[in-house]
């Protein structure tokens, strides 16, 4: 994962460099602006890399976070905002406010996973669980039959899609105010590396190396939906698939209106065998089947 | 002088006047900036639940609340905190550098204070995660270092330069009759330091301490990414704080522009600019005292 971030702040930089030279010619869309989802910004990346290696367009993709991606597509900044959440209603309002018509389509399937501490030893936890946990209405991993820590919670900040996201489907509440918010997905992997009490939440991405391997240091906790079923591990794709991992979720992408031209072509790379190859690639998982009639019934193809 | 002479010292009058106003038409601007941005937050929130409630999260599952006592207290905690560490630390250093130090190691260690004051915020705060951080866990026993302390440390390490170098100036403005004088009546050489010169070097001392708090309450980049974030009333040192400019900086990039939540990222600028400003115009007045002195 470093050498993968590495390479793309390199790419990126390059990127922009060549975007610079290239403004001003031609009515051809030359360019393509990415902005949005930390979890989503790697994979995006790839794609948008691996699909310059046989096109002139040049894309930029820049993270922020989910919301921050949605606004600027509002605001007319960026061709597709990535979001690791579904619009808000206020949101696609004030998008229709600025003549902007929001469409929706899935890249790929995300299975939200739950991280530890590698040594911690609770090793399944059920939704309902998860959500007291990160209440702070359980606050002590003895409580999970684990050692007798206080847990320290970890989460985003709340521009990002995967805090909504998680506290729309698993806490149904709000976040307890002890819970520290993190910069990014990196920034919590890195946390709970090195915290034994810590627990958090990151796309499944960013809790496997190349391998698709856990990360060492790091224990991703199975789920289960409530206490009658058993726990799953989001490492496994048909579990994320068939939705037996409670937190599996859709990736999507939203643009200004029924694509055309560079746009389209680019998208349809995303959504083609290769580009859900890079998907894979990158630990998460492709587009289900329920997913994908909403792309082809939003985007006509 | 001739015609054409006064005319082009007219004109470098009024260059010099135009740009002396432009800095504060600027600071007027920004603040009427402010009131007009945060008069709708105190409209919408009122007064009590703003200041009173320690409970900020605009962005809550059901009912937002907008208190900023929390963010408040931990700004200052930071800031109380790094001054307790760098007032001693930058004093001592300056005294040093003023009245002991060879003019070698003078000459070594003023660079090397202005080199400290250019490493960027961005590089201090990750430091802050990746060395300190784990040091303070495990000094005191902790599961994980993002918290005041921490930030507290790193501020005192970056307001450490503006400390050293005007107290530095300050001291090395008494009058050496002073330092003679207390010599000659046999004091000894600490004596007349701690007694006599810094003493009378005092109030230049103090408005370095008063511009170095300033740089550390209006820090962002650092405590944002050191202090954990955690928005609770923090408890103590151990505990992860979120600063009024972390609360600007995570926030206004995605809030929608004039709602309640946009309104009251302005209220908090607002209060934070009142802050620094009563910082900054203290130490002027004590700067101005000073020079009167000396």
């Amino acid at each position: 994962m470093k050498k993968v971030k590495f390479y793309s702040i390199v790419i990126l930089i390059v990127i922009i460099s060549l975007s610079l030279v290239g403004c001003g010619s031609g009515n051809q869309q030359k360019a393509i602006q990415i902005k949005g989802s930390d979890t989503e910004v790697n994979v995006v990346q790839h794609l948008a890399e691996s699909y310059m290696e046989s096109s002139d367009l040049k894309i930029s993709v820049t993270g922020g976070g989910s919301g921050t991606g949605i606004a600027a597509l509002i605001n007319n900044e960026v061709d597709i905002a990535n979001s690791s959440r579904d619009m808000k209603e206020s949101e696609i309002e004030n998008a229709e406010n600025n003549n902007i018509t929001p469409v929706r389509f899935i890249i790929a399937m995300d299975g939200l996973s739950i991280v530890v501490n590698e040594t911690n030893s609770v090793k399944e936890l059920t939704v309902e669980e998860i959500g007291k946990i990160f209440k702070g209405e359980i606050n002590n991993w003895s409580q999970l039959g684990g050692s007798d820590l206080p847990i320290s919670l970890y989460g985003r900040q709340s521009n990002s899609g995967t805090y909504i996201f998680f506290r729309d489907k698993v806490l149904k509440g709000d976040y307890s105010q002890d819970m520290k918010r993190m910069n990014g997905n990196a920034q919590i992997v890195e946390s709970i590396k090195a915290d034994k009490a810590g627990i958090s939440y990151v796309g499944v991405g960013y809790a496997v190396d190349e391998n698709n391997n856990e990360v060492d240091g790091l224990k991703i906790v199975n789920v289960a939906i409530d206490e009658n079923t058993t726990a799953v591990s989001p490492l496994k794709a048909e579990n994320v698939k068939n939705g037996s991992y409670p937190l599996a979720r859709p990736l999507n992408q939203y643009i200004d209106g029924k694509p055309e031209g560079a746009l389209l072509d680019f998208i349809k790379y995303e959504l083609s065998a290769e580009g859900q190859n890079i998907v894979v690639d990158e630990g998460f998982y492709p587009i289900s089947p329920e997913f994908q009639e909403i792309n082809e019934k939003n985007l006509g193809l | 002088m001739d015609k054409f002479g006064k005319l082009k010292e007219n004109l470098i009058e009024y260059f010099f006047l135009i740009n002396g106003l432009l800095v504060i038409f600027v600071l007027l601007s920004i603040f009427y900036l402010l009131i007009k941005n945060s008069i709708p937050a105190f409209t919408e929130i009122g007064f009590t639940g703003f200041f009173t409630s320690a409970y900020w999260n605009p962005s809550a599952y059901s009912s937002p609340s907008y208190g900023i006592l929390g963010q408040v207290v931990s700004t200052l905690m930071v800031t109380f905190g790094a001054m307790v560490i760098a007032v001693p630390v930058g004093i001592g250093t300056a005294a040093y550098i003023a009245e002991i130090a060879s003019p070698r190691v003078k000459g070594i260690l003023k660079p090397v204070i202005e080199i400290l004051a250019g490493i960027p915020s961005v590089v201090i705060g990750f430091l802050g995660i990746v060395l300190l951080g784990p040091i303070i866990a495990n000094t005191a026993n902790l599961s994980n270092g993002l918290n005041a302390l921490n930030g507290s440390i790193l501020l005192a390490i970056m307001s450490l330069p503006t400390i050293i170098s005007l107290s530095e100036d300050a001291i090395s403005a008494v009058p050496d009759r002073y330092k003679e004088a207390s010599l000659g009546l046999g004091a000894n050489r600490w004596q007349t330091l701690v007694k006599s010169i810094i003493p009378s070097g005092l109030s230049g001392i103090i408005a370095s301490i008063m511009l170095g708090m300033g740089r550390a309450i209006g820090e962002t980049m650092t405590v944002l990414m050191a202090t954990g974030n955690a928005p609770a009333l923090p408890g103590s040192f151990f505990s992860s704080v979120r600063t009024m400019t972390s609360t600007i900086a995570i926030e206004l990039g995605e809030v929608p522009y004039n709602s309640t939540h946009y309104y009251a990222l302005f209220a908090v600028g607002l209060i934070l600019f009142i802050m620094t400003f009563v910082v900054n115009l203290v130490s002027d007045i004590i700067l101005h005292k000073y020079q009167e002195v000396a």
